[in-house]
């Protein structure tokens, strides 16, 4: 059952064929499909306003400006953020990570301060933290993952006790497992440290309410989203954000510029140095309209469906061969399925389902330390949207029969 | 489109089911090298033992990856045992060339143009690939070329040391 009738119909490339088949898109957790609506409002910004924003006092110049904060206004309204000057626009999540790591982390932290994160990570959660580790002495500890991904919290107190950040992902993009955020913030907060949430995968698929997740920052990506590439949100406490300095340095950043110096703009400005993605920011604006009026409570009980009905059809198609990564609840996981096939290589899965038009990616996932927990270096993942259904789920499953005949042995 | 027959041989899917050459060789005397592709996670091992003569007498290959990574990495294995460095060095070139990497192309060493290139190529015998023939197809799998290219280019890293050029 789709989501609603014809609704993949909205999205242009789902359209498209391939060599005369189908295309099947399950690979949203890598980056999502766009509606019509959005590449409308794309387009539509280009052909009617377009002028660089906070610089102009012509026609033109004030509407972009007005187009761009009221996206930042739009975004602070989707994930209940206090005030709109909390939303600082960023590249996607990995450069707001690298962000709070480069500011907050790099004034705050030194020899022997704890940063912990999970095994469940994403890279991008972990490098910055590596970095700031080889620069400042700081030490990462790791909430340890169980077989099925998700998290052993037996030994959270040890692991928080001194820590100055916990930063943990609210949803596995490798095995969808959904993290229970308002129960580690509050025991973070507990022992003093600061919780900066990573909801790439979360902000897409389920209703996020930054305060009542009770985070100090949280950021995701707009192309994960519905959304165009190119543009990811920062959320932190404006008093966090206030304190820290900035990131980037050139224009729209400063207050004033002489030849001794310079004073920073007020936030969010402060952390957006050069001309913004104002386009972008319409686009995901845009996204964030299509998804509400979707209903964010439906499309998490339709993916939750969906991924009831994957896990049962692919355990009963392929009971001896397949083995799916994560938790068996669909209630505790969103719609990411990274699955074994077999002694068939993932990389030959993705290919052979390639020919049938099924998109699925193969690899580590960008989560390396996840894999060695999983005993697994690659996987193949399928992942759901607002625009898969039934049909798209027989569609894997049918198309992997021929990974089995090639590779029966 | 290209087909999956064009990927998956007969011949290779043999060699990914019963690799050759698989395992350790000590070290030393036999040299090591490791070759990693960070897209997939796919992973090789070539070890290598050189005799004074610069005869390749033992290969084994080690690690773990798809079909086409491991298959071309026992294929190059049966083929470069029993060969001279110089040889073995000769088949590099003429598999990466047939997977449509020129490494003469760009950079190079500088020493000629590339109108002199085919007179120098034309005083040696063509290099036959044999059973490596079967992996032609990858070309038209061009997300799968670093998969072929893994065990060559961590052979080439194990000559190089083992037989540094001169």
């Amino acid at each position: 059952m789709s989501l609603r009738p014809g609704i993949a119909d909205e999205f242009p490339v789902l359209t498209r064929l391939v060599d005369g088949k189908r295309l099947v898109y399950l690979d949203s957790a890598n980056t999502s499909q766009k509606p019509r609506q959005v590449i409308e409002a794309i387009s539509n910004y280009y052909e009617t306003i377009n002028a660089n924003v906070h610089r102009g006092s012509y026609r033109l110049a004030v509407e972009a400006t007005a187009a761009l904060e009221g996206a930042r206004a739009r975004v602070a309204r989707f994930i209940n953020a206090p005030s709109a000057s909390e939303i600082v626009f960023t590249k996607n999540s990995t450069e707001a990570i690298n962000l709070i790591a480069r500011t907050w982390g790099h004034t705050n932290l030194g020899t022997g301060d704890v940063v912990v994160l999970s095994e469940m990570e994403h890279h991008a959660n972990i490098v910055p933290w590596h970095m700031l580790a080889a620069e400042k002495g700081i030490e990462l500890r790791w909430i340890p993952v169980d077989s099925q991904g998700r998290l052993v919290l037996d030994s959270l107190d040890r692991l928080l006790d001194g820590a100055s950040l916990l930063a943990i992902t609210a949803m596995s993009n490798v095995v969808g497992t959904i993290n229970p955020i308002a129960q580690l913030a509050a025991a973070a907060h507990e022992k003093g440290a600061l919780v900066a949430v990573d909801a790439s995968q979360f902000v897409p698929h389920v209703a996020t309410d930054v305060q009542a997740m009770g985070a100090d920052f949280l950021v995701f990506t707009g192309h994960k989203l519905l959304g165009p590439m190119g543009i990811g949100v920062l959320w932190g406490r404006r008093d966090l954000l206030d304190d820290m300095p900035p990131f980037l340095g050139g224009g729209e950043m400063i207050l004033n510029v002489t030849k001794e110096g310079f004073t920073t703009n007020e936030v969010p400005w402060k952390f957006e140095a050069g001309t913004p993605m104002v386009a972008e920011a319409v686009g995901l604006a845009a996204a964030i309209d299509y998804l509400e009026e979707l209903g964010m409570d439906e499309v998490r009980a339709h993916e939750t469906r969906l991924t009831a009905y994957a896990l049962r059809t692919l355990t009963a198609r392929y009971p001896d061969t397949i083995k799916i990564h994560g938790p068996s609840e669909p209630a505790e996981r969103g719609g990411v399925l990274s699955f074994e096939f077999g002694d068939v290589h993932p990389h030959d899965v993705a290919q052979v389902l390639d020919q049938a038009g099924v998109c699925v990616r193969a690899g580590h996932h960008c989560a390396k330390p996840l894999m060695r927990v999983l005993g697994v270096p690659a996987s193949s993942r399928a992942s759901l949207y607002v625009y898969n259904n039934e049909a798209d789920v027989d569609a894997l499953a049918d198309a992997l029969e021929q990974a089995a005949d090639i590779f029966s042995f | 489109m290209p087909g999956l027959e064009d990927l998956y041989r007969e011949v290779i899917l043999d060699h990914y089911r019963s690799p050759r050459n698989r395992g350790e060789l000590a070290t030393p005397p036999a040299t090591r090298a490791e070759g990693f592709n960070p897209l997939c996670g796919d992973e090789i091992v070539v070890y290598i033992d050189v005799d004074d003569q610069g005869v390749i007498t033992d290969v084994a290959i080690g690690g773990q990856g798809c079909s086409i990574s491991q298959s071309s990495a026992s294929m190059m294995s049966a083929a470069v045992k029993g060969q001279s460095v110089d040889d073995a060095r000769r088949l590099v070139s003429a598999f990466k060339a047939m997977m449509s990497i020129h490494e003469g192309e760009i950079g190079g060493d500088g020493s000629g143009s590339n109108d002199d290139a085919p007179t120098e190529a034309g005083d040696k015998e063509p290099v036959r690939l044999g059973d490596l023939e079967a992996l032609r197809g990858v070309v038209k799998f061009p997300v799968r070329i670093k998969c072929a290219t893994l065990g060559w280019n961590t052979l080439t890293q194990a000559l190089d040391e083992a037989a540094p050029r001169v």
